[in-house]
């Protein structure tokens, strides 16, 4: 059995998402491949042969594959389907985009987000939005699946050496054009691998507050920044930041939640938390019905003094 | 322009589910079931295209039960011209979803499909994504905005890392993100009138699509409980517990 993982990056650096959902796919198997499609990759390329655990890097270069068009990509590892028993993503934005469409191309029935391998058939994962979790098992000849990162440890990215292989790319898709990406720029941790995690939510009460309140207070903690989906709509934060059932899936060893009430769909990204701290002035809550250690509060009045004290 | 908007029942957002005790699956008897809400904005942004005279036709679409023709209902009430429900008590997976679209896309040849980016029961983010790739078609995925222009669509995208925008050539599919609109109620007298609007009734054999699941669910549990904390008295105590107890600052 080989599997094929497809690797997650902007070009220069490979995404933390990529390290983990390796770690699903030698869950399977050790004959890992890793696939990097993209353009101008000498960055992404010379990290993807140091990663351990990695036996092949297979190098597609092709302009039409810069930002990882899904009609393109899914063509590329369409083209390599053959030699692989498994092929696996990330189930972040990228891997959801791409993947279905190369599972639909193979009529295979894909399997999202799994959260554990129980063996090369078997899988388990959330489902209602992590209020259960199923254990399926796919009749499909070749797996198409996607990997919920927080759900698996990151391989470490040095130490391997791994030959690297090009092949051919066709990507010239032409009813599908890149027109821009406004990226959200920060100098703070990534939000799906950081290990401690301050969100805020509608009790924030504002854009203003958010800035005043929970993000000198993640800069204080090395923390990243994480939203509730309210706080996004409301337009306090940009929507990169929800942390949800339909946002990013975060397991942080410390998640704090300021002002966020604990709505399932919340609940569903943030759960599987080493440690949840919740700030809410709202003693029934939900929020305080996962977290280690509540403190029933005003956010305005604790969070400066929290601050202080740190 | 003529839209197609799938649309799926499923249980109500605010319901809280569990799996039953014997691990069968989740247990839903009797339980409030929706449109879903990604669907729900698929079907508000086709009517505000419609609404600014950049569509024509609005049909809605959905693989489901009997009382499926609640949801479909809901849609027209919001302003979909006509339904289309192929009827089946099977828990159908994307791939057989999209299969099924796929069918009534190449009937009724509409220019764009605007879906869900995701089913808030099964989670599998797929059907859109599917559908494209079977068509031949661009896609647009999570979209939180879009701008027709003639045979083209300027689609902004949330991705992890801020927001993409594409243009797709028309056909082409579009899946929804929550911030692309918010869905109106529906009028009472628009809830009526939903009522005299045209829905065409299939069976799977119709549709010559064989719905057979290639997923076999072993089991279905509730997901580990956290255990409940302890409620602190001040910061003080807080830091205290993190630092010494919790040991993660
Ligand atoms: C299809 C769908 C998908 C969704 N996906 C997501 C998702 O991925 N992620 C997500 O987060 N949500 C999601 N939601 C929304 C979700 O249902 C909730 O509406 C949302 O999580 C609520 O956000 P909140 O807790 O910030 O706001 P609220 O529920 O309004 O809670 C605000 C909290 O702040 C507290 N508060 C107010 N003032 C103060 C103060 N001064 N000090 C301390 N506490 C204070 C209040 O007591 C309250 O508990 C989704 C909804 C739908 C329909
Ligand atoms: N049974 C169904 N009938 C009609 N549309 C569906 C059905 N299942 C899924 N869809 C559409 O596909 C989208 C994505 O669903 P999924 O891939 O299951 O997460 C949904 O938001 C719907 O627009």
């Amino acid at each position: 059995m080989s599997i094929l993982v497809i690797a997650e990056h902007d070009n220069q650096t490979i995404k933390p998402s990529t390290l983990s959902t390796i770690t699903a796919a030698r869950k399977i198997d050790s004959d890992v491949h890793l696939l990097v499609a993209g353009h101008n990759m000498d960055g992404a390329l010379a990290q993807a042969a140091n990663i351990h655990g990695i036996m092949k890097v297979l190098k597609a270069e092709h302009s039409g594959l810069e930002h990882a068009l899904a009609e393109n990509l899914s063509r590329v590892i369409c083209d390599l389907a053959d030699h692989y028993t498994h092929i696996l993503a990330p189930a972040t934005t990228f891997g959801k985009n791409v993947m279905p469409r190369v599972a639909a191309l193979l009529d295979t029935q894909q399997i999202s987000d799994i959260t554990a391998v129980i063996d090369g058939d078997t899988f388990e994962r959330p489902i209602y939005g992590g209020q259960a979790i199923a254990t399926v098992k796919s009749s499909d000849t070749k797996k198409i699946v996607t990997v919920r990162s927080t759900m698996f440890d990151a391989v470490t990215p040095e130490g391997g050496n791994a030959p690297t292989e090009e092949v051919t790319a066709h990507a010239d898709f032409d009813k599908t054009a890149f027109i821009s990406l406004e990226e959200s720029k920060s100098d703070r941790p990534e939000l799906t691998s950081a290990g401690i995690v301050v969100s805020g939510g509608r009790g924030v009460g504002s854009g203003d507050d958010f800035t005043k309140l929970i993000e000198p207070l993640a800069d204080k903690l090395g923390a990243a920044v994480g939203a509730s989906r309210a706080a996004v709509d409301a337009g306090y934060v940009p929507n990169d930041y929800q942390v949800g059932q339909t946002g990013k899936i975060v397991a942080p060893d410390l998640y704090m939640a300021i002002g966020i009430s604990g709505a399932i769909q919340h609940l569903a990204g943030m759960k599987d938390s080493k440690v949840i701290v919740a700030i809410n002035k709202d003693e029934d809550a939900p929020i305080f019905q996962v977290a280690d250690y509540g403190l029933v509060a005003d956010l305005f009045e604790t969070v400066p003094e929290l601050m202080q004290k740190l | 322009m003529k839209i197609l908007v799938p649309i799926k029942r499923v249980v109500d957002y605010n319901v809280k589910v569990r799996a039953k005790t014997d691990g069968s699956d989740v247990d839903i008897a009797n339980v409030k079931m929706s449109v879903n809400p990604f669907d729900e904005i698929a079907v508000e942004e086709a009517v505000r295209l419609k609404e600014a005279g950049k569509a024509e036709e609005i049909i809605v679409l959905t693989i489901g039960p009997e009382k499926a023709q609640e949801q479909l209902r809901t849609a027209m009430a919001i302003g979909a011209d006509r339904g289309i429900h192929v009827v089946t008590d099977d828990n159908v997976e994307p791939l057989s979803v999209a299969k099924a679209l796929k069918h009534f896309v190449e009937k009724e040849q509409p220019n764009l499909i605007i879906m869900g980016k995701q089913a808030i029961d099964g989670d599998y983010n797929q059907t859109g994504q599917m559908l494209a790739a079977l068509l031949g078609w661009p896609q647009a995925t999570f979209a939180s905005k879009v701008e027709l222009n003639g045979d083209s669509a300027h689609v902004t995208r949330e991705i992890d890392g801020g927001l993409e925008t594409l243009k797709i050539a028309l056909p082409g599919i579009i899946t929804t993100d929550l911030r692309l609109n918010e869905p109106r109620y529906a009028k009472l007298p628009d809830i009526m009138k939903a009522k005299k609007k045209p829905l065409d009734s299939f069976t799977p054999a119709d549709i010559g699509v064989d719905f057979t699941n290639r997923l076999q669910i072993l089991k279905v549990n509730d997901p580990p409980v956290r255990q409940g904390g302890v409620k602190v008295g001040s910061i003080d105590e807080l830091i205290d517990k993190l630092k010494n107890e919790a040991k993660v600052i």
